[in-house]
């Protein structure tokens, strides 16, 4: 059926219009999935109705990409029943899930970045021998369309943005005419224009019927997207809110009535949180301490990956103790800024400063040792090695040196020992240190990677989406340390495509377009504003 | 506070269940292939009319009961143990030298061509430490061009390392029969014999001689250095997720060179143990070709220099066995190669089933998995 999936099927959602909205397309029934360590599903038993925005929420580790995997066949429970169309059904694959009308888009990106994008696609297609390119091209067209987005079909997928990425994992998940769609994270890349034009999207596809779930960490995006809100805490469903609840609450009663669900009996240490996601004005920009600038950038220029941009002609200066932030749409040259400070890319003009003396030539250990760092935002790609423990992660910038290796021998004592407290101290949730980083939640490998960069006394650092698929609570506390720290004279760069993040931890915002510097604002009232403007007229 | 206290028992718990589980996944598929590739040869040998059951007995008579038969097989060891730890070194990191046979022949060329005069001018110790020395680095020399061109211009290794055992051994027959060819003896061209009494000396009381007891040392050493140590780590890493490696400040170029050298080193010495402790000279178009057949058992070893032991054990004594058997049997000598062919085969169903059924951790390297589905950038 495959080779004439482009021409002759008509649209998405040819299987739902059969059916009435609010039937349940899926019932799941007391799905139970235990790991080592830890159960991430008890018993949960959830719906998933027609028409319908299904939000999933909890705190990071609580157990939502696990249901989904479940549902998507990548994960077999242990115990439950699924039930798809009102039959029982067992989804032992993904591409059984897939035939039975479910596409997920993964946490993680499942796409071949050395493939096109066309050839991405119909790999996930399955099915016979003969590749129909053309049908292909046109089904790719046709769902582009529908979901209002342009995507390159030759383009290399590993060049594009990660926001484009995530569109086209969309694609993906609805290339078989998917009655289900499942959605972890999906916004988590995103501008917040890419999340409107994602809402809208989901507008539609709820239109045609389709039953949707969406995970998310954004309360606000639950409350104005979602039709009917799940809370999961430590594996169980804890709290179901329908549209009738929905409905008769202002956004911010909703908020709180969510925070209290996820955080039970500590949710008056996040009772501002939903506060702090609507505030858009910008505090007085505090002053860095001292002079000298800690870090400066001077005509710094540097490549871009194959078919990206690089930067140019890029002049930055940081006190100590000052927070920067870089705004800008995703692939504007944002990893190549970072990498070239962080030593991982070298320049191809200008000059790198750390108090005073030039870093330009040394290498990513030698300035780590100087107490620059570099959080980046592909936390699988390149931030940790998945297949080794959580205890080796949090030292493996620091390899060969002491305390935790003496005349190059690994002393796990004291690895462990340090492992443990950073654990505790920066609340990962993990069975143990000795647990494989691959298996914790994307929010715990978060939190794994900012105790790697921010424990062992940071001068500088470069966050790139420092707060990415963490929850309210854990957003708070980073933040409050990014705070902290910068109390106490490390700088701070802030890469993101979150304006609000950047409002609220910023004393000046950078705008990056297409690898130039298109201006620097500092912050104070209406500084979202105008960074704004500043994108906007760039874009044009 | 409590939840972290109630998980952290069901860790315990769980976790040990888990390893349990786990070593046994690793038993299957380390030990099923194996099983299966008897039995399909037994399969073979039917077909050709042979009893399989006085087959594989002549073997065990032949590699294990006979007279000298554990002995030799426990001498056939030491090379292909130096080899199996040369390669968990790069393979760990991800790196394919395969060319094996290329840095072991010139090594062993080396060793041979020099041993004679070297022994003659030196005191027998200092001159065997030194052509130990010799091989090592022949070995680790034989690797610099393809592990440049891989560190500076990401050239296949697969194909460069394999180009280069093309060129080492025609270079080794060159100097066999050029340089070192001794006149005095046949008229096959071989370099000088390094008499019995200035070889390697036995282990007392048996025939074996000492180079096993530089293999074993061999893959404990490289075992520690891959497990417990900054560089073994390193290579891991590298092995694992190269994206990660440029990440955290690891020199790849560098790293690739220097493991390369190592294991390069290591081959060299396989060919040292191989000319010092058995033979005492090297023909020309002698090729034992260990490297192929060694290739697998690292990976059904998982990659553990110390688990490969008992492989490289087996391997023995199918390959000192095997020779009775085949003449018994009146088989050609290849019957070896056919049995590590299937288990081969079995390696790669097993994978396949493995995936399939979550049968525990795959034979590969987390980045070797990743490059085998074109995961890798470029
Ligand atoms: N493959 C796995 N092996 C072992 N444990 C796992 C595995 N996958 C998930 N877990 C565990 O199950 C729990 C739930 O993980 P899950 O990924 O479902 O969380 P989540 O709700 O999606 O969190 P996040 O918001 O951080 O993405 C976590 O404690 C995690 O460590
Ligand atoms: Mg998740």
């Amino acid at each position: 059926m495959t080779e004439s999936d482009g021409s002759t099927q008509p649209m998405t959602t040819t299987r739902a219009p059969t059916r009435e909205a609010g039937d349940a397309a899926v019932l799941l029934l007391g799905i139970t999935k235990a790991f080592p360590g830890v159960v991430a599903n008890d018993d949960i038993t959830l719906a998933l109705l027609r028409g319908e925005v299904h939000c999933l929420l909890g705190e990071n580790g609580a157990g939502k990409s696990t249901l989904m995997n479940v549902l998507s066949g990548m994960l077999r429970p242990d115990a439950g029943r699924i039930v798809v169309d009102g039959r029982e059904v067992e989804i032992d694959s993904p591409r059984r899930a897939l035939e039975l009308g479910i596409g997920m888009v993964y946490q993680h990106s499942t796409l071949i970045p050395t493939l096109t994008v066309l050839e991405n696609l119909m790999l996930g297609a399955g099915g016979g021998l003969r590749l129909d390119v053309r049908g292909a091209r046109a089904r790719l067209a046709e769902l582009a369309g529908t979901l209002g987005v342009e995507i390159d079909p030759d383009a290399v997928t590993g060049t594009l943005a990660l926001g484009q990425q995530q569109q086209v994992e969309i694609v993906k998940a609805l290339w078989r005419g998917s009655s289900v769609l499942i959605l972890d994270e999906p916004t988590s890349m995103l501008t917040p224009q890419g999340v409107a034009e994602l809402a809208k999207v989901l507008g539609g596809l709820k239109q045609h019927g389709l039953a949707v779930a969406f995970i998310t960490h954004k309360l606000h995006e639950a409350a104005e997207m979602g039709d009917r809100v799940s809370i999961l805490k430590q594996g169980r469903l804890v709290g179901e809110l329908g549209p009738d609840d929905l409905r008769g609450r202002s956004h911010e009663q909703l908020q709180a009535e969510i925070v209290r669900l996820m955080f039970g009996e500590e949710a008056k240490e996040v009772a501002d949180v939903a506060e702090l996601e609507e505030r858009v004005e910008g505090h007085e920009p505090r002053r860095g301490r001292g002079e000298a600038p800690l870090l400066e950038l001077i005509h710094v220029s540097a490549a871009g990956d194959r078919g990206q941009v690089g930067i140019h002609d890029i002049s930055l200066s940081l006190l100590p103790g000052e927070i920067m932030g870089i705004a800008g749409v995703d692939g504007n040259g944002q990893r190549e800024l970072a990498e070239a400070i962080g030593g991982q890319r070298p320049l191809t003009a200008g000059e790198v400063r750390f108090e005073g003396r030039t870093i330009s030539t040394l290498g990513v250990s030698r300035r780590e040792r100087l107490g620059l760092r570099y959080v980046t935002d592909d936390r699988l790609g390149e931030g940790t090695v998945g297949s080794m423990s959580v205890a080796l992660n949090l030292v493996l910038k620091r390899i060969g040196e002491p305390p935790f290796w003496r005349r190059g021998v690994t002393q796990r004592r004291s690895i462990e020992a340090t492992a443990r407290e950073l654990v505790e101290r920066f609340d990962v949730r993990t069975p143990g240190v000795d647990a494989r980083v691959a298996t914790l939640s994307g929010g715990n490998i978060q939190k794994v990677m900012l105790a790697r960069e921010l424990a062992f006394e940071p001068r500088a650092v470069i966050y790139s989406k420092p707060t990415y698929g963490l929850d309210v609570r854990t957003i708070k506390a980073v933040r409050a340390r990014i705070r902290e720290q910068a109390e106490q004279g490390v700088s701070a760069i802030v890469i993101s495509t979150d304006l609000e993040e950047l409002v609220d931890l910023c004393d000046r915002i950078a705008v990056l377009s297409r690898g130039r510097l298109a201006g620097v604002v500092e912050s104070g009232p209406g500084v979202a504003q105008r960074v704004g403007e500043l994108m906007v007229g760039q874009a044009a | 506070m409590s939840d972290v206290a109630a998980t952290a028992e069901h860790t315990v718990a769980a976790g040990r269940a888990g390893r349990f589980a786990a070593l046994g996944d690793a038993g299957i598929r380390s030990v099923g292939p194996i099983v299966l590739a008897l039995v399909a040869g037994a399969a073979i040998l039917l077909a050709l009319g042979r009893n399989p059951i006085e087959f594989y007995g002549d073997i065990v008579e032949g590699g294990i009961t006979r007279t000298t038969g554990l002995q030799d097989s426990v001498t056939r060891m030491a090379p292909l143990l130096l080899i199996a730890a040369a390669l968990v070194v790069v393979f760990r990191a991800n790196i394919w030298n395969l060319g094996i046979d290329g840095q072991f022949l010139l090594a062993a060329a080396m060793v041979a061509g020099v041993g004679r005069d070297l022994d003659r001018a030196l005191p027998n110790g200092l001159a065997l430490g030194l052509l130990w020395l010799l091989a090592a680095a022949v070995g680790a020399v034989w690797t610099i061009v393809p592990a440049f061109l891989k560190a500076r211009y990401q050239v296949n290794e697969i194909i460069t390392t394999l180009m280069m055992t093309f060129i080492g051994i025609n270079v080794a027959n060159l100097f066999i029969k050029g340089p070192f060819r001794d006149f005095e003896s046949t008229n096959v061209p071989q370099t000088s014999v390094l008499p019995v009494e200035q070889r390697l000396p036995d282990i007392p009381g048996t025939s074996i001689h000492v180079g096993i007891v530089v293999a074993l040392v061999a893959c404990v050493l490289v075992h520690f250095v891959m497990t417990r140590t900054a560089f073994g780590l390193r290579l891991n890493v590298l092995g694992a997720n190269p994206r990660a490696a440029t990440h955290f400040g690891l020199s790849v170029p560098r790293l690739v060179m220097v493991s390369f050298a190592v294991s390069g080193a290591v081959i060299g010495l396989a060919g040292a143990a191989e000319i010092l402790g058995v033979w005492g000279y090297v023909r020309a178009d002698w090729n034992p070709a260990f490297g192929l057949i060694v290739v697998p058992l690292v990976f059904l070893a998982r990659l553990n220099a110390i688990a490969v032991i008992p492989f490289v054990a087996l391997l023995a004594v199918l390959s000192i066995g095997g020779d009775l058997a085949a003449r018994r049997a009146d088989l050609p000598n290849d019957f070896l190669l056919v049995l590590v062919g299937l288990i081969l085969l079995f390696m790669a169903v097993t994978e396949y089933l493995g995936r399939r059924r979550a049968l525990g951790a795959s034979y590969l390297t987390e980045g070797l998995v990743a490059a085998l589905r074109r995961r890798k950038r470029p």
